[in-house]
């Protein structure tokens, strides 16, 4: 069931939340809105949910309009991002709540939970309370919880924004997974970029209640449309007044043509990873991003002369200016299908 | 310095329990001694006489009318006030808590002012289609929730704001509505915080005298209440009824904040 925002835009008395913002999130696809905190992804979404009206633009579920429906007969599942647990209720009773209003057979409804516990590992949890969970279990239950209606959509907000790293890792992995097997249209939003590029099919990257751009998480990152999208889904360096990615910088001992002098302030190890702080002779100061294997071939310590260049083939873009080195213009490239 | 402290504190120990012990506990335990001292039979004989029943049962059935109008109000406008933004919701919330800090008699005065069915403003209106209320059974009642109006609101309240509304939502988007939502989600979520708001109702009604003297009319064996019946008994010379009939008021303190306590303790186990 895919998903239709056309020309949203809300604002909470008299500051604007959303502007005209239009996408498309595919059928069967999982798409992640990302971006900084207070930007309006979650807007996005409660819009779509119909927790929040917009003040103009239209969503449409499946061809169908939906804007003016209720919550409740949206055909939605949604992930709060504190859960929302029903705390008087156990397990079994919150993945059954949504089966129980619709009144289905009882016999269904125990089928239909313990299937889904099962999906979300949480068989064997179903008579304890939310309060006797942890974090990730509480998370796997709300969306076993709102997989239990068989929504033609799952929102997600934060989904593992208040877990901690080790365990938000594993879920991600497992999120993935299950949207192989569910197979459920899924919107969700993040403020992570590594969750988004790790999880979703396509990114809507929103700042300031606007859309950045729309595209594959390649796409973003390979060609993104502004400077914020460059800067915010992936390291930046500067080189040479340009943009570049740190990974495709090349540090050398000796000089080559066009490439920069400079001296090493600092080294970082991050096991397979290592950093170089760089300070140029124009005194811009840059950093490159080296595979271990490199590191060691080059053999440089602190206080080292290094040459640094630009990878052949790889791309920069221009600092300030919205326009990339072809001279297409970096704002407004439409989203890629 | 060790036995300083030791004594500071058994110090304020016996202080404190010296001051609950003069204000409250002596009084009421010499009620207690005062009202069986002639033997439990003639205290129960006190209390069942024909006109003591009618004001207990009389104040019984008040206090449930006012006690269920208190509750379904409290709970709508706990609600009202967590739930939705609207100009004058803190007016409102004020004169919500108004009961608290005003006097009793000053609430019975007004009520006549507006009821009385020869000078009030609505009172000669009811009055023509044979309805009193002052002097009656309605302005007992009225008075009733009047004085224990903001218990229920007080407690469900907080309980609603620290809560919050995404329980609610999340039942929203399970396809509940909104009358299921608010059995199956709010209430349950409530359930504690109103027990203890309609306990306090309970027993703030039960023990309200000022604004009741105003508006009863205290007619024995009609609309005489049970705070009114120890107060006649113990002015016209009869104090055994007025002693037995304090006990009896005095046990229901103590049912009541049994049951306030077990409700308390309950809230903290669920959070």
């Amino acid at each position: 069931m895919s998903i239709t925002v056309q020309s949203i835009s809300k604002s909470f008395g008299t500051a604007p939340a959303l502007h005209d913002v239009t996408f498309e999130v595919p059928a069967g696809s999982l798409m992640a809105l990302l971006g900084p905190s207070g930007g309006g992804k979650s807007t996005i979404l409660r819009i779509i949910a119909g927790l929040e009206e917009p003040d103009s633009g239209t969503i449409a579920i499946d061809g169908e309009e939906v804007t003016h429906l209720p919550a409740r007969t949206r055909g939605i599942g949604f992930c709060f991002q504190h859960y929302a647990p029903f705390r008087h209720m156990t397990v079994w009773e919150n993945v059954a709540f949504g089966l129980k209003v619709r009144h289905r057979p009882k016999a269904e409804i125990a089928e239909r939970v313990s299937e889904l516990l099962e999906l979300v590992r949480l068989d064997g949890f179903s008579r304890r309370y939310p309060a006797q969970l942890s974090g990730g279990q509480r998370q796997r239950m709300a969306l076993a919880r709102a997989l239990a209606v068989q929504p033609r959509v799952l929102l997600l907000d934060e989904p593992f924004g208040a877990l901690d790293a080790q365990v938000r890792k594993e879920l991600r992995t497992w999120l993935r997974e299950l949207h192989e097997r569910v197979q459920v249209t899924t919107v969700l939003v993040t403020h992570d970029q590594e969750e988004a590029m790790e999880v979703a099919d396509r990114i809507a990257v929103v700042r300031d209640g606007r859309l950045e751009q729309v595209g594959t998480p390649a796409e973003c990152y390979d060609h993104p449309a502004s400077e914020f999208v460059l800067t915010f889904l992936g390291p930046a360096t500067r080189l040479d007044g340009s943009w570049v990615r740190p990974h495709d910088l090349v540090v050398t001992r000796e000089a080559l043509p066009g490439s920069h002098r400079g001296r090493i302030e600092r080294i970082v190890r991050l096991g397979f990873e290592v950093r170089l702080e760089v300070l140029l002779e124009d005194g811009t100061d840059t950093w490159v991003q080296l595979a271990r294997r490199s590191y060691d071939a080059l053999g440089a310590e602190v206080g080292d002369e290094v040459h640094v260049h630009v990878g052949v083939g790889r791309r920069t873009w221009p600092v300030g200016e919205e326009t990339d080195p072809q001279g297409q213009s970096l704002v407004g490239v439409p989203p890629a299908p | 310095m060790k036995a300083r402290r030791l004594a500071l504190r058994w110090g304020l120990r016996l202080f404190c329990l010296a001051y609950v012990g003069f204000l409250v506990g002596v009084p009421a335990g010499s009620v207690v001694w005062r009202a069986l001292s002639p033997g439990f039979s003639s205290a129960w004989n006190a209390v069942t006489t024909p006109a003591a029943i009618h004001a207990f049962v009389l104040t019984l059935e008040s206090a449930a009318l006012a006690v269920a109008l208190n509750t379904v109000f409290g709970v709508g406008m706990a609600l009202l006030l967590a739930r939705r933004r609207f100009p004058g919701a803190s007016l409102l919330e004020a004169l919500v808590d108004l009961p608290l800090s005003l006097s009793p008699v000053v609430v019975g005065l007004g009520l006549v002012l507006l009821w009385s069915s020869r000078e009030g403003w609505a009172g000669p209106w009811l009055a023509a289609r044979c309805i009193e209320v002052i002097c009656a059974c309605p302005g007992i009642v009225i008075a009733s929730a009047f004085v224990s109006l903001p218990y229920v609101v007080r407690e469900v309240l907080p309980v609603l704001q620290e809560v919050g509304d995404e329980q609610e939502q999340a039942a929203e988007t399970l396809g509940a509505g909104a009358l299921t939502t608010f059995w199956r989600i709010t209430l349950p979520t409530i359930r504690w915080g109103l027990a203890y708001g309609v306990l306090l109702t309970t027993a703030r009604i039960l023990g309200e005298f000022g604004a009741m003297s105003v508006v009863s009319g205290d007619i024995v064996s009609r609309t005489q209440t049970f705070t009114q019946f120890v107060s006649d008994s113990f002015t016209n010379f009869d104090p055994a009824g007025a002693y037995a009939g304090a006990l009896l008021l005095g046990l229901l303190s103590v049912a009541v904040l049994a049951a306030l306590s077990f409700s308390r303790s309950r809230e903290a186990r669920i959070r």
